[in-house]
Parts: C-alpha cells; structure tokens; sequence
C-alpha cells in the first residue's frame, strides 16, 4: 500500500496531467451542450500542455537564463541548474494551436446556434433528421 | 540551386499570405496567385523527386542549423513521391476548381484559396519534414484549414460536421503530441533519425512502448482506420466538392504516410515485428476495416458518401499491407499510397463536374447521366474500374502486391478481404452505372427532347479529369518500373 502511495506522490505530475484529460475526454464524448464539449476538448490540450511543461521541470533549478556567461574561463555551465527550456518552448506553438482550435470552434458554435437557435445536440440530432 | 526542398513548403505558403491580403485590394488576383504558388511547388517536388533518384537523400537543414538541435528537412524516396503526388493532385485540383468555387462558394473566393493553400502548405511539410514536433505542428495546420472548409460546405449540415470533426482530430493529433512527449522524455531528441538510433538500443523500456501506442493511435484516429472512422463520411461529403476533391485523396493517405515513416524510420522493423509481435492483431483491424467499408458502402444513397466509405476501406488495405510485415506488402502499402490517391481524386473529379451541372448527387438523381455527360462518365468508369481492381489501371498492380504480401504471410483472412472487397466495389460501381445508363432521365416525356443534348462540365474540368484519367493507365502500365526505382530502393 505505501508503495503504491509513494508511487502516487513521486509521480504526482503524470497523474494529475491523466486525471485532468480523462476529465476533458469525459466532457467531450458525455456532455450534451456543444460549449461544454469545447470546453472539455480545451481540457484535454491544457492537460497535455502540463504534461510536457512538468518533464521539463528539475528541482532547484532556475529559468534558463545563463548569467555572466562572457567570463568563459573557468566558469562551468551546469545543465541541473536550469530548467529545461525547450518543453516550455514547444508548447508556445501548442497554446497557440489549442487557441486557434478553440476560437475556431467557438465561430462555428455561433453559427451552429443562429440555424437551429440550440446548442444541445439531442435537440440538433431532432432537427437534422425532421 | 540547393533551396528546392524548402521552396515546395514556402512557395504556397506564402502565396496562401498574398492572396489573403489580396481580398481587400482586388479579390480576382487571389486565384492566379496561388495557382502561382503551387506551380512552383509542383515544379520543385519533380526537381527534388529527380535528384533523390539520381543521388540520394536529401537532407536541409533550416536556417543552417544541423539536427539536432535545428528542424531538419529529409527527403528520401519515399518522401519525394508523395511529396510529387501531394503537390501535383493538388495544383490540378486548383485547376478545376476555379468554376466550381465561382458556383459554390462565390461569396469568399478569396478566403477559400487563401485557406485551400494553407491546407497544401501543411499537407506537403508533414511530408517533408524530419522532426516529430514539426510533424505535428503542420499536422494541426492541415486540419485547422480543413475544419474551415468543411465548415464553408453545406450551410445546414456543414458547421455541425465540422464541429465534430474537430473533437476527433484534436483527440488524434493529441495523442500523438503525447507520444512525441514520451520520446522526448526518453531520447531528449525530436529528429526522427536521432530518436531511432537511441531508442535502438533499449527496446524494452516501457516508455517507449508508451510513446509508440500513443503516437500509432493518433495517425490511426486522424487517417480514420476502421473503429475510428465514424467523423470521416460526414466531413467529406458535407464540404463543398472542390475541398473534398483534395482532401479525400491526399489527407488520408498523408496520414498512411506518417505511419509508414514511424513504423520505418523512428520504431524500425525490429522493433515492431519482433519485439512487439501485434502486427497479427493489426491486421485483423484492417481486414474488418476493409470489409466493414465496403458493407457501410453498400448501404449509402448518396455518391458522395459511398465514395467516403470506400476510402474507409481503401485505408484497411493500406494499413493490412504495411503491417504484414514483409516486402512485398509493405511494396504494395506505398504504391497504393499513389494509387489510391489518383483513383479517388479521379472518382472525386467525376462527382464535382456531376454536381457542377446536377447540384446532387443523391442515387436517383443520376439517371440518364451517361446521355448528359459522356465524357465525365468515361473518366468516372475508369477511374471505378481501377477501384476495383482491372487491369490495366494501376489499382490493379498494387493489389496485386498486396495480396501476394498476404499469401506470403499466410494472411489467408487478409487476402479474402481484399478479394471479397473487390467484388464489393464492383457491385457498387455496376449499380451506378446501371442507374446512368439504363434508367431514363426523370421528367417523363420530356426525355424525347433532351435525348442526346450534351451538358458537359466546363472545359478546364474535363481537361483535369482526361490528365488523371491518362496517369490511371500510365502508373499503372509503369508500374513496374516505379517499384524498381522508388520503392524497392526505398525499402533497401
């Protein structure tokens, strides 16, 4: 049992980041509304977004900021004590698609609502197949 | 000049940029703009195609920076065909298009190209590219545009098909982010070539294991491999004609393209058929995914969908093929990658000149169509026949690869498949020919007068629909020579 809590808490990042997209999944294939659905895609990005900005992350480190790096002589750079840079850099061009995706689908929910005046999907479902 | 590789991606993805700019100052520029832009494209993908031929793989590295750390363009042979195919379908795609976007979508002409070119853009660097992020980024760029002109479609069906194409494909694209994540986690590495040397060593690890389901299954949600397949038919046939004639040839098969490179370049052979041992399983997924296309198919009133079924199933023989696990079936998955891509943009081409002048294509409402468009109905049957398998057309040659493949594995349920789904196709197209030919157009009597009145397409879409009707019989006649000098080099 105290392995599996010292499991549970050595890797608390990997379980919050898979908890958090089983609950954007939930949302998207259960829910009825159309908003919450997006909703729950958004979820499902931010978590893994997390994901990967967490792998970067190493403790007691700092920003990735070389500070005097001109003195070259003598002064070793170590890799412990900067986060890694890149994880977070990748995810920028992951933000901005999972913006993109959300703005997009949002202009589609406005038109979507200004056809059939509902948002609910059964109530779609009905109106497609009359 | 040594920029060619990189000119195939940024010749129309800048002209994507003018012409959108182009909207405000004069929207009728748009056009030729990004016809310009693909032309290019065409005219560096036959150049770089030649030089790989002729001395190897290509590597550019972006700005100068080697991989690594830099994002490395790789072109081998595999990658210039479909880098050919993808460019070349779609710059005749363009051709034929301008009467029909004038006809479907003649309030945003400017904004569908701008957003036509954007999808190629992507189409061709998820081809070219070396790195898994970069794959992924332009993965997403393709599906973005293709959300937005599915959702210009159908004004009633088309946002809500949208819609629901985007749950699925950010899902797929998902997993496969989270699987790039994973080979990160494990090789610190995002090129393709550096990720396959370090993860060689160490197969048993289970991280990348991890990364390899998570990867496997997002190409397969965003290719629409059986169980996966439901968001497909709607999107395809709710877009406008002139989007679905590009999308249903090139996206898919983009996407068996990415599972070929994963499975060949990053995971390698070894590691699937040997360490793994589930290609049996796959394969089983492709036969059901083959036969249950070809049934859904059966079932459709609508051409449009019947057609988008059958990609359904065109995909299980892709996918059966690359995971039998030898060479011969692995030669018949990419030649089919070709194959199929001209069958379809052929089939496609059919039904938008049919819509051009029927504005449906429901069933019924073909009748007497071989009297009306003979000359669209001759490229249509030709490129059915090569659905099915006839030779001399170049469907023929690939499935006759992959089924050679399958009796060399001893995937006697794989072979059925193919053959069975054959005579399914063929039932199909015979029941469309029947409605053309034999079956009188609607209206009664007026039937004596408009007998043997011709209303053919516009001439630019006949002309694209004779080109590719040419390039049926000539991949299929060249066949063989293509395997000599392409795949089976490729395949080492």
């Amino acid at each position: 049992m105290s392995d599996l809590l010292s499991l549970i808490i050595a890797k608390y990042n990997y379980w919050l980041y898979v908890i958090l997209m089983m609950i954007g999944l939930y949302a998207m294939i259960a829910k009825n509304n159309l908003i919450k659905k997006i909703v729950g895609m958004n979820i499902f990005q931010t978590a893994i977004i997390l994901f990967y900005v967490s792998i970067g992350y190493k403790t007691n480190a700092t920003i990735p900021i070389i500070k005097s790096a001109d003195t070259g002589h003598g002064m070793v750079v170590r890799a412990a004590d900067y986060i890694n840079p890149l994880t977070s850099c990748l995810m920028l061009t992951a933000i901005v698609v999972s913006v993109a995706t959300f703005g997009f689908a949002m202009a589609l929910t406005v038109r979507i609502y200004r056809r059939y005046q509902t948002l609910e999907e059964d109530e779609l479902r009905m109106r497609l197949s009359e | 000049m040594d920029n060619y590789p990189v000119l195939i991606v940024v010749a129309p993805f800048m002209t994507a940029l003018f012409a959108g700019l182009f909207i405000w100052i004069e929207e009728r520029l748009s056009y030729p703009i990004v016809l310009t832009g693909l032309a290019v494209s065409v005219f560096s993908a036959v150049n770089v195609l030649l030089r790989v031929i002729a001395s190897g793989t290509i590597q550019y590295n972006m700005a100068g920076w080697p991989p690594p750390i830099g994002i490395e363009y790789r072109i081998d042979l595999l990658n210039a065909m479909v880098l050919c195919l993808v460019s070349g379908v779609a710059f005749l795609n363009l051709i034929a298009s301008y009467r029909s976007v004038q006809q479907e979508i003649s309030d945003r002409t400017g904004a569908y190209y701008t957003v036509y070119n954007l999808f190629v853009t992507g189409l061709l660097g998820v081809t070219i590219t070396g790195d898994l992020f970069n794959l992924y980024v332009l993965i997403e760029i393709t599906s973005l545009t293709s959300y937005a002109q599915v959702a210009m479609g159908d004004r009633d069906r088309g946002p809500l098909a949208s819609l629901n194409y985007i749950f699925i494909g950010v899902i797929g694209a998902s997993f496969y982010l989270l699987g790039v994540g994973y080979l990160y986690m494990f090789t610190g590495s995002l090129n393709m070539v550096d990720v396959a040397v370090i993860i060689k060593d160490s197969q048993g690890s289970s991280t990348v294991l991890v990364a390899f389901i998570l990867c496997i299954l997002g190409v397969w949600i965003k290719m629409a491999l059986f169980p996966m397949h439901v968001w497909l038919p709607n999107a395809y046939s709710y877009s406008p004609v002139v989007f679905s004639r590009a999308v249903a040839p090139l996206m898919t098969k983009v996407m068996v393209y990415v599972m070929i490179r994963l499975m060949i370049t990053v995971f390698g052979y070894d590691y699937l058929f040997q360490k793994l041992q589930i290609s049996d399983a796959v394969v089983w997924v492709a036969t059901i995914a083959v036969l249950a296309g070809g049934i859904m198919a059966l079932a459709q009133k609508n051409l449009k969908k019947m057609l988008a079924y059958i990609i359904v199933c065109e995909i299980g023989y892709m996918v059966g093929g690359a995971w039998l696990g030898n060479r011969l079936g692995m030669t018949g998955a990419i030649l089919h990658i070709m194959n199929d891509a001209l069958m379809t943009f052929a089939l496609f081409l059919g039904v938008g000149n049919m819509i051009y002048r029927q504005k449906s294509v429901d069933l019924t409402d073909l009748r007497g169509l071989f009297g009306k468009m003979p000359w669209t109905m001759g490229g249509f049957v030709l490129a059915a026949l090569s659905i099915i398998g006839v030779p001399p057309t170049c469907g023929f040659f690939s499935k006759w690869y992959l089924l050679l493949g399958a009796f060399e594995k001893g995937a006697y349920h794989f072979a059925a498949a193919l053959i069975i789904s054959s005579l399914i196709c063929a039932v199909l197209f015979f029941r469309v020919f029947e409605i053309c030919f034999f079956e009188p157009m609607p209206h009664g009597h007026e039937n004596l007068h408009s007998h043997g009145i011709i209303e053919e397409a516009p001439v630019s879409m006949l002309v694209v629909s004779g080109i590719v009707s040419f390039f049926l019989i000539f991949a299929g006649l060249y066949s063989g020579t293509i395997v000599n000098t392409i795949i089976l080099p490729f395949l080492g």
